[in-house]
């Protein structure tokens, strides 16, 4: 053994690099409870607590305003109305002005926050909330869409996008079909709720610990809200219990709220809304109601499309823009339509303001396509599967979405043929219909059905992101980038990256806190793009660092640079190894700088939304899913028999975390399909705003055989980190083959004649009353 | 005010508390084991869960007082030096992701397979996903869950 051979020498690979199924980088902390989610802080003496008093009706004006009452009860300490905003009373998120942090002077929504209450404890808020007198001269509201007049109102300009003259296609088909879907909402339901504490600072200062996907928003509206510059205050998350898109734009109220009651008092303030009142008050996943017309010939290839997507919501913007953007977007799924037309119509309604949700409004748009090949199918006798192969998007022709952008990168047809296969989809075809034949009450359905999902933010400027990285001289490394933790896995795979880069071990890396203080002007941890955008960043940063450190080394033992590798735990410099933290030794002795910031922006898109045109997305995700369903036709009751999923993630840089978003985003989307309805009654009163009432899938309620894959010759056509693709939400939408199995189950009863039209959620109340309808027109 | 005396996690744990107080808020708040979470308030999702003289329960909806001379063992109470064989299945398993209903579901696991070890019954996935009615998860889809729940009981039945 010669002086310089390290202790490493020999170790074949890192712990924890790419590719690897690296543990959740808090798996130990989380079955040990020692992890701390924003409530488990130590509350610092003198903690306040705020609780929200929200609107009784649905829409109006404030006529009283009685709070005497609250300030009065035990314990109270403060009542903040719209009055004591000290800047801007507004927490709109693109700019609209549209979306008051408190009512002022009137109510748009059953459930909006009219005033807030501050005490010693959380329970004397709670209870000083409910002493309020406040009237109301009530005035109409617009609660369901289906209600809304042809000339409603709209939240947000809508879009219309068009290839080729689909009214003329349609006119020419040998057969059209139209019709309506209805698609419910979601509720969000991440496990730890809505939460913010802020602790005042000196000088206008304010640092707020929010559960929130988008720390720079948030600090943008507590600045506007303040009237202080940015400079002057921090967001910082370690980790969420769960944002699936509810806590994008979400978290701003709760922020702004308890910021505003610590710098006007002095004090550190906590808001942790309950669960009623999170769910009440807080924006879901956009319900929408589609009209379509479709023309098609013989062969059931498609001809022509017009697509109507209409959704609820609410009272102010949000992201309704970009959410029923991205629906017209998904209107085509794996499909060319040689002609299409989709237009959007972002209603105003009198309930909360619907937001971002997993997949945002993509699921919803792919729903309306998968309804159309339903109509095709069942107008022609084909088995709706026949329909989706004939249809997909070509590689070299039928390759233009109706947004223009050519795709490139289509491998729908390998998976869905894949997934035929392994799935023996054709054979259960027919044992199916041979049980059916003979079950008179319990009928099976099968339903095979294919996802494409457009990855970028649509918003260009969004694509971007930033990281920041030390080596400190013992070589342990502090990883700081944009994106926010929520249990999806992000802080792994960017530290497995930044380990992969350095060849070290990744429990060398320390995942720190996301904080505005460290990397600013982020995106949110959104459109799946957490990975891809932060990870390249961390990258990049990591590299520059690399890059000096090569530069130093080369000179400083004379050789050339491509004879200093980076090898696992050790560097090799001409014909001498290191130990990795010799080198960063030698780097500091030699005054080497040891830190960097990285960045990265998406190449290739852009899109220009008054023409409907552009390339909104770098690439596809694709997937297919199989459902196998059994359905109860005298109640309407099923089960979900078997699903098989084939997903590609390009190269994974973690197999273990993509399967589980995969598992995860797949029962999360069948609950929305399936079990989890929305219940606004009329007077715009959400009735399901508790998990009693509203239901989210349970372990008893998941697929009895659930085989997951990873197509594993997948790679990114695009130069993505380690080619490797995007998986938070395309899994969401390899549900629908979950609705179109109970819809070929209910097809059943009525011989495969009549589309079953099942709108979603089908709830067994749903499927029970489709049942009955096909056994009425199918005796016809 | 009402004097309430436990045991925690083997440790005599005393207090002066407001009548109503809840257990949950007892722990997180007076003993500051903040691994035991509040996800619904309303004895509906199971991250409170803890155990009372071994019986899982739900501390949101369980008063402090009436957990007076109880032994409770909240999740920080369950490892001994090293994670407890439920603890290490969960890990192993990626039975978790944004960890919100972690410490819950291996309350209510550790408690499952007891009660079925005790009753000499066999627990199977069917019995486990059926157990699980009480405790909810957002993230997972609960396939790496009942997994977990395979692997630790497997685990605590060798000891
Ligand atoms: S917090 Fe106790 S069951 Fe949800
Ligand atoms: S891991 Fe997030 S709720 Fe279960």
């Amino acid at each position: 053994m010669t002086r310089h051979e390290p202790r490493t020498q020999g170790k074949a690979k890192i712990d924890g690099g790419v590719a690897s199924d690296e543990k959740h980088d808090s798996a130990r902390k989380h079955v040990s409870g020692e992890a701390i989610y924003i409530d488990d802080m130590a509350e610092p003496a003198g903690t306040l607590h705020a609780c929200l008093g929200l609107s009784e009706v649905a829409h109006g004006a404030i006529t009283g305003f009685d709070l005497s009452d609250v300030r009065a009860a035990p314990g109270v300490v403060a009542v903040l109305t719209a009055n004591d905003v000290p800047g801007d009373n507004d927490m709109s998120p693109t700019g609209l002005h549209d979306e008051p942090i408190l009512a002022d002077g009137r109510v748009q929504f059953f459930g909006q926050p009219v005033f807030a209450v501050i005490a010693e404890t959380r329970e004397a808020a709670r209870r000083a909330c409910r002493l309020a007198k406040i009237d109301y001269a009530e005035e109409p509201a617009l609660i369901d869409v289906a209600d809304a007049a042809d000339d409603a109102k709209l939240v947000t300009a809508p879009l219309k996008l068009e290839r080729g003259d689909s009214a003329a296609a349609i006119a020419a088909a040998p057969h059209t079909v139209r019709g309506q879907m209805r698609v419910g909402g979601q509720d969000h339901f991440y496990l730890e709720g809505q939460i913010a504490f802020a602790l005042p600072g000196e000088d206008g200062d304010v640092t707020v610990f929010s559960s929130t996907q988008h720390p720079s928003e948030v600090q943008h509206m507590v600045a506007h809200a303040l009237g202080v510059p940015s400079h002057a205050v921090t967001i910082e998350v370690r980790r969420m219990g769960g944002g699936f898109g509810g806590k994008e734009t979400q978290a701003n109220l709760f922020a702004t709220i308890a910021a505003i009651a610590a710098k006007k008092l002095n004090r550190p303030v906590k808001l942790r809304p309950d669960r009623d009142d999170d769910m009440t008050a807080t924006g879901k996943r956009h319900d929408f109601l589609i009209d379509y017309t479709v023309g098609f010939d013989d062969e059931g290839g498609i001809l022509g499309v017009d697509f109507t997507y209409a959704a609820r919501c609410g009272y102010a913007a949000d992201l309704s823009g970009p959410v029923t953007d991205r629906a017209l977007f998904h209107c085509d799924n794996t499909y060319f339509y040689p002609a299409a037309r989709a237009v959007s119509r972002p209603l105003y309604t009198n309930t909360v303001s619907n937001t971002a949700f997993r997949g945002f409004g993509g699921p919803q748009g792919m729903v309306g396509a998968e309804r159309i090949i339903d109509e095709v199918a069942f107008a022609l006798g084909r088995d709706p599967l026949e329909i989706r192969k004939k249809n997909l998007y070509g590689t070299d022709d039928r390759n233009v979405t109706p947004y223009h952008q050519t795709v490139e990168d289509n491998v729908a047809e390998r998976v869905i043929a894949e997934l035929e296969a392994s799935a023996d989809y054709a054979a259960r075809r027919r044992e199916i219909a041979a049980f059916n034949a003979k079950s008179p009450v319990i009928k099976r359905g099968l339903a095979l059905t294919p996802v494409k999902f457009g990855i970028s933010f649509t918003a260009t400027h969004f694509n971007q992101a930033g990281a920041l990285v030390h080596v400190y001289t013992d070589g342990s490394v502090h990883l700081n980038h944009g994106g926010t933790e929520m249990g999806q896995g992000l802080h792994t795979k960017v530290a497995q990256i930044v380990a992969e880069e350095f060849q070290i071990d990744i429990d060398q890396v320390k995942i720190t806190a996301t904080t505005t203080g460290k990397v600013p002007n982020t995106s949110a941890t959104a459109a799946s793009s957490g990975t891809d955008l932060n990870g390249m960043a961390a990258q990049d940063a990591a590299r520059q660092i690399k890059n000096r450190l090569i530069a130093f080394a080369a000179e400083a033992h004379d050789v050339p640079k491509d004879q200093v590798v980076f090898l696992p735990g050790r560097v090799r410099i001409g014909n001498r190894e290191i130990p990795f933290a010799e080198l960063i030794g030698e780097a500091y002795m030699a005054r080497i700088q040891l830190s960097a910031a990285g960045f990265y922006k998406t190449p290739k898109i852009h899109w220009d939304r008054d023409k409907g045109q552009g390339r909104p997305f770098y690439y596809f995700a694709y997937g297919a899913a199989c459902a196998e369903v059994s359905v109860d036709t005298l109640t309407g009751e099923y089960m979900v028999e078997r699903v098989d999923i084939l997903h590609e993630t390009g190269r994974s840089l973690n197999r273990a975390i993509d399967i589980g978003q995969i598992e995860g985003g797949f029962i999360q989307g069948m609950g929305w399909l399936t079990t989890e309805e929305l219940v606004w009654d009329g007077k715009g009163r959400l009735r399901t705003h508790a998990p009693s009432t509203y239901k989210i899938p349970l372990a008893s309620d998941r697929p009895k055989a659930f085989n997951v894959a990873l197509a594993d010759w997948a790679e990114n056509a695009e130069p993505t980190v380690h080619r490797s693709k995007a998986v938070g939400e395309p899994p969401f939408m390899l549900a629908m083959c979950v609705l179109h199995a109970l819809s070929d189950a209910v097809a059943s009863v009525a011989g495969h004649t009549v589309c079953p039209r099942l709108d979603a959620p089908a709830t067994p109340e749903r499927v029970l009353m489709a049942v009955e309808r096909m056994k009425a027109e199918g005796a016809r | 005010m009402t004097e309430v005396s436990m045991t925690v996690n083997g440790k005599a744990a005393r207090a002066s508390v407001p009548d109503n107080t809840l257990l949950v808020d007892f722990l997180r708040e007076h003993l500051r084991l903040t691994g035991t979470h509040v996800g619904c308030d309303t004895s509906q999702c199971g991250a409170c869960v803890v155990h009372v003289n071994g019986r899982a329960v739900k501390s949101c909806t369980t008063l402090a007082a009436s957990a007076e001379g109880a032994e409770v063992t909240t999740i920080e109470g369950l490892a001994n030096g090293e994670l407890h064989p439920m603890q290490a299945a969960f890990k192993e398993n990626h039975g978790l992701q944004c960890g919100f209903c972690t410490p819950g579901m291996i309350m209510s696991a550790t408690d499952m397979v007891a009660r079925y070890q005790a009753a000499g019954k066999e627990l199977t996935e069917e019995a486990i996903r059926h157990e699980l009615e009480g405790n909810i998860c957002r993230c997972t889809g609960y396939h790496n869950i009942v997994r977990a729940i395979q692997d630790g009981a497997a685990k605590m039945a060798a000891g």
